[in-house]
C-alpha cells in the first residue's frame, strides 16, 4: 500500500497558507514549552520551523496511526537539540496529542531534551550528539534502493552541526550510491553555539562543497514557504543525484530581539520576553 | 543546557576553578594551550579567550579533529588542555584518545567538562556515566575525579607538570569544600577522610560529600564509617581498596555508571586480593528524563541512598 500525503493534500495557495499556519503552530508551541521547562534551545527551534511544517504539511507521505509503515517518508532531525520544534511538528502532524507537549522534560516525561524512538512515534532515530543523522540517512536511503521502494529520506542538519567529519564520510557515500531519494537539508542561520559558523571554523563555500561529494545543490530562502514546497516536492526521479537544500535561515526567526542573536542558541525567556515573543508570533 | 542547580553560598561549580586556574598556568607557561569545540562558554574559557585568543583553538563542532589536533599540538611542544563535554571527548572521540594520546603517550590533558548526569534533561546521549569504564584500559592516561575547588586547582596544578596524558574530570554539580586531609594530589594515592570500621564507603567527585553525608547519618545510627577518597581512577589505590575491605563491607558511590568505573575496579580489586560482600551506587544504564536532582534522588545518589547501600553490605558480612 501506498501512503497518500498526511493532511489531505491541498492545491495552490491554500497550502501555503496551511504550511505557514503550521509554522506559526510550531513556534508558538515551541516557545512555549521552552519557556515552561525554562530549558531547550529556542534559536534553532524557530529557524527550522518553516523547513518542519513544509515536509510535514506538504510534502511528505506518513500515516501517524502507522509511524512504522514500511513505505512512509522518514525524517531524521539530525539537530536533534531543537527538539522544541521537533516535537510541536510531531503533534501538530498526530503523533501525538498536543497536551503531551506540557510535560517537555518534566521528570519521567517521554518528551526527553533530545529525541528518543523508543518514547515516541515518529521518530527514526535518537539524536543529540551532532552529525549522527546523515549516516542513518544513507542506510535509509540505500535499504530502500534495495528492496525497491519508493521512500524519501530527509534529514535536517545545522550547519554549525556540518563541521563534523561524519557529515561528510556520509555525505561521500550518497554521492557514490547516487542516492536521489535522500534530500539533506541544512539549517544555514550561519550561528553555531558560541558563534558564528564563519568565525569559528568556516563553512563557506557550503555549496560547492556539497557538489563536490555529488549532490545537486539548491540555495534557498528557508522561511520562503513556496520556495520550500517547489523545491523539497519535486519529484526525486528527475534526479540522478542526492539533493542538498542549503535553506538560508535566522536563528530565532519571528521574534524581534531573538533574531540572529547568539545567546539564543540555549537562552530561554523571563515572564516579560515569552509575553512579547507571543504578541509577535501571530 | 540543562537547569543549572542554584548556587548557595558554601558551594562550588568546579568549572570557575577550571577557568580561574587555567588562566593561572597560562600566564606562567606560554607552551599551555586550550583546544575546545565550539565549548568556549560551556568550558567558562570566555575569559581566556579574550586574554589569549591564539592560544584558544577552537576547532568547532568536531571533536576526533579536536583530539587529534591537541596531540599534535604537544608534538609541536605546546601543552594542550583540551577541554570539552566529556561525553563527546570520551565518546566520540574515543579513538582518538586511545591512539593519539595513550597509545601515543603524548603529552595531552584532556579536560571532561560536565560529566556524569550534569546535563540533565538532555537526556543519555549527553551525559557521560560511560567515561570512567571507557578510559579505565588506558593505562597510562592518569585519571582523576576532583571532588571540590581546592582538589579541581590541583589537579590541574598536577597535569601541567607531568609530562604525559592525564584526563581531569571537571563537574558541574554545585559542591561543598571537601575538609581534606591531605595538600595536593599525589598519583594513585587514596584520602582516607573519615575513619571507621564496620563499612568502608569508596567515592570520589560529586559523591564525595554525599558518602561523607552518608557518614554522619549511619553514626547517628551507632555504625561506624570509614570515607575514603578515590579520586585516582588511574592509577588505582590497590593498597587503600584491600585496607577498606578490612572493615568487611564495602561501597562505592559514582556519579557514573555501576559497570566498569569505580565500583568495576574495586570490585576487580577485592575479587582477586580479599573478597567481602560490596554494593555499588551509581547508575544502572540509561536514565529517563530528569534534572541533575530527580536523578539522584530517583537512583540513590543521595546521603539516605548510600547509607542504605552501607547498611545492606554490612547485613551481608558472614556471621
Ligand atoms: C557531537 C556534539 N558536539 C557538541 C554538541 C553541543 N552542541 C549542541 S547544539 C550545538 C551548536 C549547533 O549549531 P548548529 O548545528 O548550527 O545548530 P543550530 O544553529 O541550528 O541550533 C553544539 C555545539 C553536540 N550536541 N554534539
Ligand atoms: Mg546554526
Amino acid at each position: 500500500m501506498s501512503l497518500t500525503l498526511a493532511p489531505a493534500p491541498v492545491s495552490g495557495a491554500d497550502r501555503i497558507d496551511l504550511v505557514r499556519a503550521k509554522a506559526l503552530g510550531i513556534r508558538r508551541c515551541a516557545f512555549t514549552m521552552v519557556h515552561d521547562a525554562q530549558l531547550g534551545h529556542p534559536g534553532g527551534d524557530f529557524s527550522a520551523a518553516d523547513v518542519l511544517a513544509s515536509l510535514y504539511f506538504g510534502v511528505m507521505r506518513y500515516d501517524p496511526a502507522e509511524p512504522r509503515h514500511p513505505d512512509r517518508d522518514r525524517f531524521i532531525m539530525s539537530k536533534g537539540h531543537c527538539t522544541g520544534a521537533f516535537y510541536s511538528v510531531l503533534a501538530l502532524a498526530g503523533y501525538f496529542p498536543e497536551a503531551q507537549l506540557k510535560t517537555y522534560m518534566q521528570p519521567l516525561s517521554k518528551l526527553n531534551g533530545h529525541p528518543n524512538r523508543n518514547y515516541l512515534p515518529g521518530i527514526e532515530t535518537n539524536t543529540g550528539p551532532l552529525g549522527h543523522g546523515l549516516p542513518v540517512a544513507v542506510g535509509i536511503a540505500i535499504a530502500g534502493k534495495l528492496s525497491g521502494k519508493d521512500y524519501r529520506t530527509f534529514v535536517l542538519t545545522g550547519d554549525g552541526e556540518l563541521q563534523e567529519g561524519s557529515n561528510w564520510e556520509a555525505a561521500m557515500a550518497a554521492g557514490h550510491h547516487r542516492l536521489n531519494r535522500l534530500t539533506v537539508i541544512v539549517d544555514r542561520n550561519r550561528l553555531q553555539q558560541g558563534d558564528r559558523t564563519e568565525s569559528t571554523n568556516g563553512l563557506d563555500p557550503l555549496d560547492d562543497k556539497w557538489r563536490a561529494f555529488g549532490f545537486h545543490v539548491e540555495m534557498i530562502d528557508g522561511h520562503d514557504h513556496a520556495a520550500l514546497l517547489d523545491v523539497l516536492g519535486a519529484d526525486p526521479a528527475g534526479r540522478d543525484k542526492p539533493l542538498c537544500v542549503i535553506a538560508n535561515t535566522i536563528k530565532g526567526k519571528g521574534v524581534s530581539f531573538m533574531e540572529d542573536n547568539v545567546s539564543w542558541h540555549h537562552g530561554v525567556p523571563n515572564a516579560d520576553q515569552f509575553a512579547q515573543a507571543m504578541k509577535e508570533l501571530i | 543546557m540543562s537547569a543549572a542547580p542554584k548556587i548557595d553560598a558554601g558551594l562550588y561549580d568546579c568549572r570557575d576553578t577550571f577557568a580561574r586556574t587555567m588562566e593561572s598556568l597560562a600566564e606562567a607557561d606560554e607552551r599551555i594551550v586550550v583546544v575546545v569545540n565550539d565549548s568556549v562558554g560551556s568550558s567558562k574559557l570566555g575569559g581566556f579567550k579574550k586574554r589569549w585568543p591564539e592560544r584558544t583553538i577552537n576547532v568547532g563542532i568536531a571533536e576526533q579533529n579536536m583530539v587529534g589536533v591537541g596531540a599534535g599540538l604537544a608534538n609541536g611542544g605546546k601543552i594542550p588542555f583540551v577541554s570539552c563535554a566529556s561525553c563527546f571527548l570520551t565518546g566520540r572521540a574515543l579513538e582518538q584518545v586511545k591512539a593519539d594520546v595513550a597509545y601515543s603517550n603524548t603529552n595531552v590533558k584532556l579536560c571532561g567538562q560536565s560529566p556524569g548526569i550534569a546535563y540533565g534533561e538532555l537526556g543519555p546521549t549527553h551525559h557521560s556515566i560511560e567515561d570512567l569504564a571507557w578510559l579505565r584500559p588506558l593505562t597510562n592516561l592518569l585519571t582523576i575525579v576532583p571532588s571540590d575547588p581546592e582538589e579541581m586547582e590541583a589537579a590541574l596544578r598536577f597535569a601541567a607538570a607531568y609530562e604525559g596524558p592525564v584526563f581531569v574530570r571537571v563537574s558541574r554539580y554545585p559542591v561543598p569544600a571537601v575538609p581534606h586531609t591531605r595538600v595536593g594530589v599525589e598519583p594513585g594515592k587514596a584520602e582516607v577522610l573519615r575513619a571507621g570500621d564496620d563499612v568502608a564507603i569508596l567515592a570520589h567527585g560529586v559523591m564525595l560529600s554525599r558518602a561523607l553525608a552518608a557518614a554522619d547519618r549511619l553514626a547517628a545510627e551507632g555504625v561506624s564509617a570509614r570515607v575514603v577518597n578515590m579520586a585516582w581512577m588511574n592509577p588505582l589505590d590497590v593498597g587503600a581498596v584491600i585496607d577498606a575491605a578490612g572493615t568487611g563491607a564495602v561501597v562505592t558511590v559514582e556519579e557514573a555508571s555501576v559497570r566498569g568505573g569505580l565500583g568495576g575496579a574495586v570490585a576487580e580489586t577485592l575479587a582477586l586480593n580479599r573478597p567481602v560482600p560490596m554494593e555499588m551506587v551509581g547508575f544502572p544504564g540509561f536514565v529517563p528524563t530528569g534534572s541533575v536532582d530527580f536523578l539522584f534522588e530517583h537512583f540513590g545518589l543521595t546521603a539516605a541512598g548510600i547509607s542504605a547501600a552501607a547498611l545492606k553490605a554490612i547485613s551481608r558480612k558472614r556471621q
